[in-house]
């Protein structure tokens, strides 16, 4: 609903104001391999929804290296998504949400499909773009631990018909690493979460 | 110390025993010598024809006739495969006519094609260009409609018109599938075409070289004909799988 694919049955939704079709959206799909376009190489990739902005290819070109530089990404974009590692197709995605510059960037279990210490990996690059960019993200995620560990605001739901079982604050300062995972507080609130979960889960 | 690689040898083992069982047949004439010739009798046929003889000229004229059905079928289907493919609900509608025709063998509809074309080349041609048709057409069809959801859906919020999905991700997702059909396309065309020659007033191609080596008794000339329309088969699949690899980079990955 908020990616503007399903209409609200009634009521609408706002962002700042602006009603959701005057929001430019950045969308990061779960699988990485079905999203990008195995025909076009890694910068075209990231360059296709300049193009379909019909930006001329010198300012393409130029929005795309400033992301990159602002990243600190090393990868070969001249390759084909499927020359890449999984975790380096995911960042391509993600580079290619960002470049139109969104006001949301829209994350659908961005990490699910990839290996653990790749996954540990995303989150912090995940982070850096947050604290760079300080777009702001929706993430969605089945994880807790990197629920609480990515979000300031976290909101659970239940099971269908999904309603908002709970809406918890974590504003630990960034960036946050592997400390603050031990941290008092983390587990604190990473506990409550789960808690929430679980009479979620067994309520019948 | 290294060891010699025979892994991209191992195709040939295949050949040479079939030579070998061939040779060792003909040797104790396991079966008639008139009817299996040697293959050194054969070889030679097929070397004497290709290189200046009589089935030089067929093999070309089946080659053109094949080329031609092929590309007329691809000229007609991909464009309404496309077309069919990208509404379900359309295609849905004619899926059983396609399926039908494509399960009716093509060689039912020599009479038929006869009345409308007549005796000549265009009958050839058209009969093996419907067969053709319908198979890529199938191909094709089913190659835009089951392009990736998730594909589809990145372009739309990405702000892609109902156009710019067509042509920038439906078009190169069926592709692959678009491939497929094309190599069985051919393979169809190729085999209706050489029973056309065969059976439907012909002087010229592969088909009618094999048959009227039968009727004459000439038999290493009709082993050689029968190799060469082999190769031509292997050679057309194969020169479409080194087309398709080229333009379609990404199929399988």
């Amino acid at each position: 609903m908020i990616a503007g694919l399903i209409l609200p049955d009634a009521g609408e939704i706002l962002f700042a104001g602006k009603p959701l079709r005057d929001i430019k959206f950045g969308y990061v799909f779960q699988n990485y391999r079905e999203a990008l376009f195995p025909w076009l190489r890694s910068i075209d990739n990231i360059e296709y929804p300049l193009r379909l902005m019909k930006l001329p290819k010198t300012e393409r070109r130029a929005r795309t290296r400033r992301l990159l530089a602002h990243l600190g990404v090393k990868i070969d974009l001249n390759c084909y998504p499927y020359e890449l590692s999984g975790g380096q197709q995911q960042l391509v995605s993600i580079m290619r949400a960002l470049v139109v510059e969104p006001e949301i960037l829209f994350l659908d279990e961005p990490f699910s499909a990839l290996d653990y210490e790749m996954t540990l990996f995303m989150r912090d690059q995940l982070q850096r773009i947050f604290v760079e960019t300080g777009t702001t993200t929706v993430l969605v995620s089945h994880d807790l631990e990197e629920a609480v560990y990515l979000a300031d605001r976290i909101l659970l739901l239940s099971r269908r018909p999904a309603s908002i079982a709970d809406y918890v604050h974590y504003d630990a300062v960034r960036p946050r690493t592997d400390a603050t995972l031990s941290e008092q507080h983390f587990v604190l609130v990473k506990a409550h979460c789960l808690d929430v979960f679980q009479r979620e889960v067994r309520k019948v | 110390m290294t060891r010699v690689r025979f892994d991209p040898y191992l195709p040939i083992v295949g050949v040479i025993a079939l030579i070998l069982i061939w040779y060792v047949a003909v040797w104790y004439e396991v079966v008639d010598r008139v009817l299996l010739p040697s293959p050194s009798d054969t070889f030679r046929a097929l070397w004497k024809g290709m290189t200046g003889g009589r089935l030089s000229f067929d093999f070309w004229r089946t080659v053109e006739r094949t080329t031609l059905a092929t590309l007329i079928a691809a000229a007609f289907a991909i464009p309404l495969g496309i077309f069919l493919g990208a509404s379900e609900k359309v295609y849905r509608s004619v899926e059983f006519v396609i399926d039908f025709f494509r399960s009716t063998p093509a060689s039912a509809m020599f009479p038929l094609f006869l009345v409308l074309f007549g005796v000549g080349d265009e009958t050839k041609i058209s009969v093996a260009a419907f067969g053709a048709a319908l198979v890529i057409l199938f191909n094709v069809a089913y190659g835009v409609m089951n392009a990736r959801k998730t594909r589809l859906l990145a372009a739309k919020v990405m702000g892609a018109s109902r156009l710019r999905v067509l042509t920038d991700v439906m078009l190169l997702e069926s592709l692959p599938q678009t491939f497929v059909g094309l190599r069985n396309g051919v393979s169809l065309a190729l085999v209706i075409v050489v029973v056309a020659e065969m059976f439907i007033g012909s002087t010229d191609g592969l088909g009618q070289r094999v048959f009227e080596s039968q009727q004459l008794f000439a038999m290493p000339d009709m082993y050689a004909a029968i190799f060469a329309a082999g190769a031509l088969g292997y050679g057309l699949n194969l020169l479409f799988l080194l087309i398709e690899r080229r333009f379609v980079h990404w199929s399988g990955k």
